[in-house]
């Protein structure tokens, strides 16, 4: 694709004698949200850590805004919300999402309006003082996601966002990412939750290593002629499995 | 800055962790309180000796040196009886102009304080018989200058503490640098390793954070934490346990720092190879245990030269001489320069270790 923000050309990626990513073409071109699906194994981590630079491809190259990865510098451009809820459980809400502001250097003033900002995305206002080893699942993985939203992200990495949070917020939270995405703001969704592919511009099918289907939500339905995001999912899998036979 | 906001919010983790803070600052006061206790009563151990057929004069004499009582037996075998019964520590014979000692010898000071006492009894009795037999000569001759009988009497002058000081005062200053590298060692360890179990770590280098900011800000929440562990133990010691600091306490003060931040790198790089706290834990008989054989708790000198050799690559045996030298001989900051060196030899390679160490986590 011509203006990709995210590009991932050639990668193959092992793990001792295991390939996990098998010359993977990846292009997510700016201002559109990529969902990422396929079974857990996959090796949807671990595209997006080789985006993030925290692993190295052992061949193939990756660029972000057109610069190599792995690059420090450009982890401030990008919001970024783990798998596993990675937060200081002795802080507050507020102390977590203040730490992370530091980090990525926003400061005084438009610190405190992003805090106030984000964490009323994620509906966090009131319980932003307590100390998150208070907090429930469902609290900490919306902590997890404002802390992603904090700063001016041009890109949003996303991986399961809405794992433990109730369908009413779930709504809300896709309502502002489809906001931020109207804002110019490129996002890359892993989900589990097969109705939410449907919500995205595109989706990306990762299987046994490789990204073998890529296309916005409606084409892909008529091209496996299917009804839905996860019976393309169903079939894709059948035809692996089956082509893993006949090998 | 992003070391000082890291410094804060590490800070802050370890101040709301209520037990853990008393355990860097209780701790270390109950255990030196618990040493003076221990440390303090054996200069008076109770020798009982059982004599054989020995001069009553001389029975006397050893009676007199302090901390020892004798009681005569009538045979040798009554006495080896009692001997048996741990009713006494020794047995001494008198037979044919020469003493045969029997010991127990299950505590070798009683045996050494035993042989000590036989000696110096022989001696001052073999002195007194010369006296009398002196005076018994003098008698007879006319004339004869008067022997001098000027009592010799031994003037003590201690250089360092007193004459209670005992082995609790010498391993007093090696033993504020090992609370110190012990504590930071096993709790920045376990912070760390915490941070790489429940993935925090790799979130924060998912930030613009430079792998050393990360580093650097461990150091200046821990170097404040030591500093404050360090002034409790040193009030404590000097105030309440009185021990004398002949030096200046901001050196102590100094060098209990940057061990500390050498207990501190060095527990980072250990929370690399585990994999839980428990595997940390594990650490302390590998990387702890050995320092205290070879930090001078144990007095170095009377090692093997092979062995000694082990002491020279440990940190604390350096942290150790420094702090004997300030507190004891009141060795100034010139003084200590080359253990400082040393020290932060260690200091640099093991924190450029840690910087790289962090590449595991993000490649840049």
């Amino acid at each position: 694709m011509y203006n990709s923000i995210i590009s991932l050309n050639n990668i193959t990626k092992k793990f001792g004698k295991q390939t996990v990513l098998r010359n993977v073409n990846f292009q997510v071109p700016s201002g559109r949200i990529i969902g990422l699906i396929g079974p857990s194994g996959a090796g949807k981590s671990t595209i997006i850590k080789i985006i993030l630079g925290m692993e190295i491809p052992d061949r193939g190259v990756t660029t972000i805004f057109n610069q190599k990865m792995p690059n420090r510098k450009l982890l401030g451009r990008i919001g970024y919300m783990a798998q596993s809820d990675a937060l200081y459980e002795q802080l507050t809400g507020r102390e977590n999402l203040q730490f992370y502001a530091d980090m990525k250097e926003i400061k005084g003033r438009v610190a405190q309006e992003q805090i106030e900002h984000v964490s009323s995305v994620v509906d966090l206002v009131k319980d932003l003082d307590k100390r998150v080893s208070g907090y429930s699942g469902g609290m900490k993985r919306r902590l997890s996601l404002a802390i992603a939203l904090l700063g001016s992200n041009q890109i949003l990495i996303l991986d399961e966002p809405t794992v433990g949070v109730d369908p009413a917020l779930r709504r809300k939270i896709w309502w502002e990412l489809q906001n931020l995405r109207n804002q110019g703001t490129t996002i890359l969704v892993t989900t589990h939750v097969m109705d939410e592919a449907e919500l995205t511009d595109d989706v990306a099918l990762l299987l046994g290593g490789q990204i073998i289907a890529y296309n916005d939500p409606s084409s892909l339905k008529q091209a496996y002629q299917v009804n839905s995001i996860e019976d393309v999912f169903l079939k894709a899998e059948a035809q692996q499995n089956e082509n893993n036979i006949y090998r | 800055m992003r070391t000082i906001s890291i410094a804060k919010r590490v800070t802050k983790e370890l101040l709301r962790d209520k037990r853990t803070l008393m355990l860097m600052f209780l701790a270390p006061i109950l255990i030196l309180f618990l040493m003076k206790l221990v440390f303090s009563v054996n200069s008076s151990t109770q020798v009982d000796i059982a004599t054989v057929d020995v001069k009553s004069s001389l029975v006397k004499t050893i009676d007199k040196v302090s901390h020892i009582s004798t009681k005569k037996y009538s045979s040798n075998a009554e006495a080896q009886k009692a001997l048996d019964n741990k009713k006494v520590d020794a047995v001494i014979k008198y037979s044919g102009g020469d003493f045969y000692v029997t010991y127990a010898n299950t505590d070798a000071s009683k045996t050494a304080a035993t042989k000590a006492a036989l000696k110096s009894s022989v001696v001052a009795n073999t002195m007194k018989q010369l006296e009398q037999t002196l005076q018994k000569v003098q008698s007879r001759i006319p004339n004869a200058p008067e022997a001098r009988t000027h009592q010799v009497k031994i003037h003590n002058k201690y250089r360092y503490g007193n004459s209670d000081t005992n082995f609790f005062d010498k391993i007093v200053p090696i033993l504020m640098g090992f609370f110190v590298f012990f504590f930071v060692f096993l709790i920045s360890g376990m912070a760390l390793l915490n941070e790489r179990t429940s993935g925090t770590l790799n979130r924060l280098l998912a930030t613009p954070v430079k792998r050393s900011d990360i580093v650097f800000g461990y150091m200046i929440s821990y170097g404040i934490l030591a500093i404050l562990q360090t002034l409790i133990i040193v009030l404590f010691t000097v105030w309440a346990l009185n021990v004398e600091v002949v030096g200046n306490l901001l050196n102590v003060i100094l060098i209990n720092f940057i061990l500390a931040l050498v207990a501190l790198a060095f527990g980072i790089l250990m929370s690399t190879f585990a994999k839980s706290e428990f595997q940390m834990m594990q650490f302390i008989p590998l990387v702890i245990v050995p320092q205290i054989f070879f930090s001078g708790i144990i007095p170095l000198d009377t090692m093997a030269n092979g062995v000694k050799v082990i002491s020279y690559i440990l940190p604390l045996k350096y942290a150790g001489d420094a702090l004997s030298g300030i507190v004891m001989s009141g060795d100034g900051f010139i003084k200590i320069l080359p253990e400082i060196g040393i020290l932060l030899i260690f200091l640099v390679i093991l924190t450029i270790l840690n910087i790289v160490g962090l590449k595991k986590y993000r490649k840049v």
